[in-house]
């Protein structure tokens, strides 16, 4: 036992008032479905029953375009940008004032650590609001073109590992540029979206500006084909935004996608090491490794390979694995059984072909989805573990011996997401900054996240960029009105 | 240009053209020509032979392509524009040249030719001017909240495919070229299929001028055979689809469905729904077609001391 | 406590730095070299990596050990021209005594005074009380006197009986450069440390972190104490702003750490100054805890330079014991303002 053994420290779930079922949310109210079913969504720590939501039918995606139709040709459409970014700037600041209710929620429902979704997530989702509020009214600023305006309906299809965030990346600039939404939150997370459209209510947000419809991927394929939707925004994986791609393929529809990713985090000798070792174990293991930005390729220089790997897995000895809301808690669960198995699956062939594998001593909970923290030394470009999304806390360590082997090594993926560089040799880092293939390029730090910094991928991480003055561009058209 | 007049001593030589990959003019791999007719037409006066294209003629070009993007990347954007600059001087050159084939190619008058090269020249000098301004205009700092230096900034997308345009054969052309090649990327091009002289004569010019071969590579041919495995091709990262308007054979949506597979940029054609038009070349562009082939790069560091 | 490593006292320290640095002959070139080559400290990371160890939430028995833990570690401490015999009395009788109300309290590790204090805190503390007489020396709180005035002032406090001597470096030869003059300093007060009988005073080392501005030379201060024999590396007299913060004492963290991966010894640290909550004073024993390892979390080789600190922890130690909020008349004060 240890010395300083840390005693739990769980934050209360009193402050969540979860309903035993959900209905969606459209028009402003929250409905019944016409001829979808339910499922529940689950606590990944606990697998306890959280609340029972609906799996929306194309019927149900039929009537909540018509009421985001309705809304953007009527209110909202005609809505001064003054007006609509008070509205913004009120859902910011119930974002704030509900923060630890969102954030307890979220770490229910997902499973990361109460203190990623209270530091993180949260304050981040209502910085976002805060940002785009203020565009509403400036968006002839932008620099986005003449005539800078709406596109319309947009359908907006967002991932299980920041639901809450995720969401506010999507409709605050899609509303502060005057077009309406509907949005579709992840079939294992939908609770924070759910909680949501309760503050839409509470900021008295026109009937039919925001849309909140639960299910799965068919529900999500109905938006993505539904002829009333003008844009499309989704973040998830690589393989479903081929397939959007595909599905809006001779449509006027436009997208943007945010994809995945197999970030390279190159460390240089003359890295600050102790940082960088910070750096290495928060690019991974923030939020379970869960994260398309992810630096899950580690890429070391040789000289100072074996001493990196020392000092990490000493760092990570450190790491507490467990309960989401312990105050403690540095890695929580894995947010599903499915991706639990493809972690798992992924692992073993890491093994099998021939990488060695490590993991720190710690207890897992009995009950429900967990994987301990990992890191595969050995590692070569060929193996799957260094060519496949893992989206777990899976770090694969390879090494390279000159700037110019790092950046081959580093850009050799379909994906560009993001990259990390840790040297503290100014010259250096804006030539690999130059170099990189990849929309996010953090330089001696990692996972740093603003609303005013654009974020999105090249190649198959997908397009478009989210924050700033960038991100907005995505759900503005320009141009004389036809 | 016609084959009827002239003076009666004299046997004109029938011209036969190639193809423009990685800087030199190589035949077809398939060893196919193509007659090519006044006005764009299928029959009738004959103006050339055209060399056509076959689908390892586009791999070509996309290696030709590949090979030449880190250079023409890592260029100065000074140099860049002083480059597309001196494609304009060299088509002031040979401006008699291109006024006649847009004239044959195009059915167009003297009069109108010439305002459709004086338009295509002054085009390249309007992208030349933009090399060194762009990333300024669509950069710059971002006022994160904390402790870092937070910077984006445009990059070229890769190697970009470009359907020419099918009526506008050579201001047409250099609307969708440019924009392509002023921010680093480098294109391959499929010509007008049906007016592709003016088209070869430019990739003559740019052969002259200061463009580094690879960087621009003019492949003539059908555009129904040869779009759909640029359109499927990996190492191709975005595409321009003007040239699916008035295209024989050829569906853009389903090109847009191939791109897919490697999630290219897609620039689709002009028009309303599934129709896709040629839109008016002679209106001056804005950003639009420049930035579609950008990607937006944004570099973190701390501020410490 | 850790019994694996090896007594610091039997060290000559520059032939052991001539070793470590691979040189022939210790000079200013060599130590320069050695002393820029550690890695770099990023300040922006290391500021998040302690801002994160401070969110950690300690609770109910963690938190009654932390407290505890907390109370022995503290080097009580006054430092004041107006110091005089009754005031060192003072503290001394509440290091011995520091909860009335409670036996059960642990007394402090040490405490801490001037040199010519010493003879007094002896009266009250005698021998075998488990605390401590730390004495400042070397010209403290600036360090600026010569060398055979800082040493005198070092033996001076020895032969009247000091169990530790906290000295100072000279921060303007550190900060011009001057790493042989500063080791030299340092290994010579190591030596005034020794006793006739061949025992020594505990040597701490006080760097004084808010003078040398940056965390890359906290960091080879850091380096260049241990490497010249400091048994403890101290952040600061209390005299400078910013004395003890959490950043700066993780990077000491780091440091001791890192030494004992490559000589086998274990260096303490003492952050001073500036530490007056209880709060404040958990998060430096998660650090502590976290950074270096759980053979710190003990008084021979962590120590807090403290005086309202003591009160406070005592404060709180009384309302987990009674379970109500705890007020200063309840805690007895030695050391009142003067002002």
């Amino acid at each position: 036992m240890p010395t300083f053994e840390y005693a739990p420290a769980p934050e209360s779930r009193a402050v969540v008032n979860l309903k035993p079922s959900y209905g969606l949310f459209i028009g402003g109210e929250f409905t019944e479905s016409e001829g979808g079913s339910a499922f529940k969504s689950i606590s990944p720590a606990s697998e306890e029953v959280l609340a029972e939501v609906t799996e929306a039918s194309s019927a149900d995606v039929d009537r909540a375009v018509a009421a985001a139709r309705r809304a953007f040709t009527g209110a909202w459409g005609r809505m001064s940008g003054v007006d609509r970014g008070k509205y913004l700037f009120r859902i910011a600041r119930i974002l704030q004032e509900r923060a630890r209710e969102f954030a307890v929620l979220e770490s229910l429902d997902n499973g990361k650590p109460i203190r990623e979704s209270r530091d993180v997530d949260v304050p981040l989702a209502a910085a976002h609001f805060f940002y785009h509020a203020g565009w509403a009214d400036k968006l002839e600023y932008a620099s986005l073109g003449s005539n800078p305006r709406a596109i319309g309906v947009v359908g907006q299809v967002i991932p299980w590992n920041f639901p809450l965030l995720m969401l506010a990346w999507k409709i605050a600039p899609a509303l502060a540029a005057g077009n309406t939404v509907v949005l579709k939150p992840a079939e294992t997370t939908p609770l924070s979206a759910l909680l949501f459209a309760e503050v839409c209510q509470q900021a008295d947000l026109p009937a039919g500006v925001v849309n909140i419809v639960t299910g799965a991927g068919a529900t999500g394929q109905a938006i993505v084909d539904h002829p009333g939707i003008d844009k499309l925004a989704f973040t998830g994986s690589t393989a479903v935004g081929k397939m959007i791609a595909r599905s809006i393929a001779g449509t006027r529809k436009k997208a943007t996608l945010e994809l995945g990713g197999k970030a390279a985090n190159i460390i240089f000798d003359d890295a600050p090491i102790d940082q960088a070792v910070e750096g290495i174990v928060n690019g991974i293991f923030f939020n379970q490794g869960h994260v398309c930005c992810a630096g899950s390729r580690l890429l070391v220089q040789e000289s100072i390979a074996e001493e990196v790997e020392a000092r990490l897995k000493r760092r990570l000895g450190t790491l507490r694995v467990g309960d989401p809301l312990d105050k403690n808690t540095d890695v929580g669960a894995i947010n599903s059984k499915a991706q639990l198995e493809r972690i798992t699956e992924l692992t073993a062939a890491g093994e099998a072909e021939g990488a060695t594998r490590w993991s720190p001593e710690c207890e897992l909970p009995s009950k429900g989805f967990w994987f301990r923290p990992t890191v595969f030394t050995g590692v070569s470009q060929g193996h799957r573990i260094a060519q496949e999304e893992i989206f777990g806390p899976v770090l694969s360590v390879l090494t390279f011996r000159t700037p110019h082997e790092a950046v081959a090594k580093a850009n050799n993926t379909p994906y560009g997401l993001s990259a990390g560089v840790w040297t503290e040799k100014g010259s250096r880092i804006l030539w690999m900054a130059d170099q990189l293939r990849a929309g996010v390029v953090w330089a001696n730090t990692f996972n740093k996240f603003d609303p005013t910094s654009p974020f999105g991928g090249y190649k198959e991480s997908g397009y478009g960029r989210e924050g700033g003055r960038h991100g907005l561009e995505a759900y503005v058209t320009t141009g004389d009105s036809k | 240009m016609s084959p009827t007049t002239g003076a009666p001593s004299r046997v004109e030589i029938k011209k036969t053209y190639k193809l423009y990959i990685g800087g030199k003019f190589p035949r077809s791999e398939s060893g196919r020509s193509y007659e090519v007719y006044a006005g764009g037409a299928s029959s009738g006066a004959f103006l050339a032979n055209a060399a056509q294209g076959s689908r390892k003629d586009a791999r070509d070009a996309v290696v030709a392509a590949r090979k030449a993007f880190p250079a023409w990347a890592g260029a100065t954007a000074y140099n860049r524009g002083q480059v597309l600059y001196r494609v304009a001087e060299v088509m002031e050159g040979r401006r008699a040249q291109f006024v006649a084939e847009v004239r044959a190619s195009e059915g167009v008058s003297e009069r109108q030719a010439e305002a459709v090269v004086g338009q295509a020249i002054d085009r390249w000098v309007w992208y030349a001017g933009w090399s060194d301004k762009y990333a300024q205009v669509l950069g710059g700092l971002n006022p994160v909240a904390g402790p870092y230096f937070d910077i984006s900034a445009p990059e070229p997308t890769g190697v970009v495919a470009v359907l020419a345009p099918q009526a506008s054969s050579l201001l047409g052309l250099v609307s969708v070229l440019a924009p392509v090649v002023v921010s680093g990327n480098t294109a391959v091009v499929l010509s007008s299929e049906l007016r592709p002289l003016p088209a070869i004569t430019l990739s003559e010019a740019l052969a002259t001028s200061d463009v580094p071969g690879g960087v621009v590579n003019i492949v003539t041919g059908r555009t129904g055979e040869v779009a759909p495995w640029l359109a499927s091709h990996r190492d191709v990262n975005a595409i321009d689809l003007a040239g699916a308007a008035g295209a024989e054979g050829v569906v853009w949506g389903d090109l847009e469905a191939a791109a897919a597979e490697n999630l290219k940029r897609v620039v689709r054609p002009a028009g309303t729904g599934p129709e896709a038009v040629e839109p008016d070349w002679t209106a001056t562009p804005d950003l639009s077609r420049l930035t579609a082939f950008l990607e937006t790069k944004t570099v973190w560091h701390p501020k410490g001391r | 406590m850790s019994t694996s490593t090896a007594p610091r006292d039997a060290v000559d320290a520059p032939s052991r730095a001539r070793d470590i640095l691979g040189a022939s002959r210790l000079t200013n070139e060599s130590l320069t070299a050695w002393l820029h080559g550690l890695p770099g400290v990023d300040q922006v990371g290391c500021e998040a990596r302690a801002a994160m160890l401070g969110t950690r939430s300690i609770k109910t028995t963690s938190k009654a050990w932390a407290i505890d833990t907390a109370i022995s570690m503290i080097d009580l401490t006054t430092l004041e021209g107006a110091d005089t015999p009754g005031k060192v009395r003072g503290l001394c009788a509440k290091a011995l005594t520091p909860d009335a109300t409670d036996a059960s309290t642990p007394r402090p590790a040490a405490v801490c005074v001037y040199g010519d204090m010493v003879p007094f805190a002896r009266e009250v503390l005698g021998e075998g009380s488990g605390v401590n007489i730390a004495a400042v020396a070397t010209a403290f709180p600036s360090g600026r006197a010569s060398m055979p005035v800082k040493l005198a002032d070092t033996r001076d406090a020895v032969a009247n009986g000091a169990d530790e001597i906290d000295m100072v470096i000279d921060r303007g030869a550190f900060l011009s450069g001057r790493y042989l003059d500063v080791f030299n300093e340092i290994a010579d007060v190591k030596q005034a440390c020794v006793r006739p009988d061949g025992t020594a005073a505990r040597l701490k080392v006080i760097m004084e972190t808010g003078e040398l501005v940056t965390y890359d030379n906290v960091r080879r201060a850091s380096w260049l104490s241990m490497l010249a024999g400091g048994d403890f590396i101290k952040t600061s007299t209390g005299k400078v702003s910013p004395a003890a913060t959490l950043p700066v004492t993780v990077i000491m963290l780091e440091a001791v750490r890192d030494w004992r991966e490559l000589t086998g010894e274990m260096v303490g640290v003492k952050p001073a100054g500036g530490i007056r909550t209880s709060k404040d004073a958990i998060k430096f024993l998660v650090a502590v805890s976290e950074v270096a390892g759980e053979d710190w979390l003990d008084p021979h080789w962590f120590r807090f330079g403290a005086s309202s600190l003591l009160n406070d922890l005592l404060l709180q130690r009384q309302r987990m014991r009674i379970g109500a909020y705890s007020g200063s008349d309840y805690v007895t004060d030695d050391s009142p303002s003067l002002y």
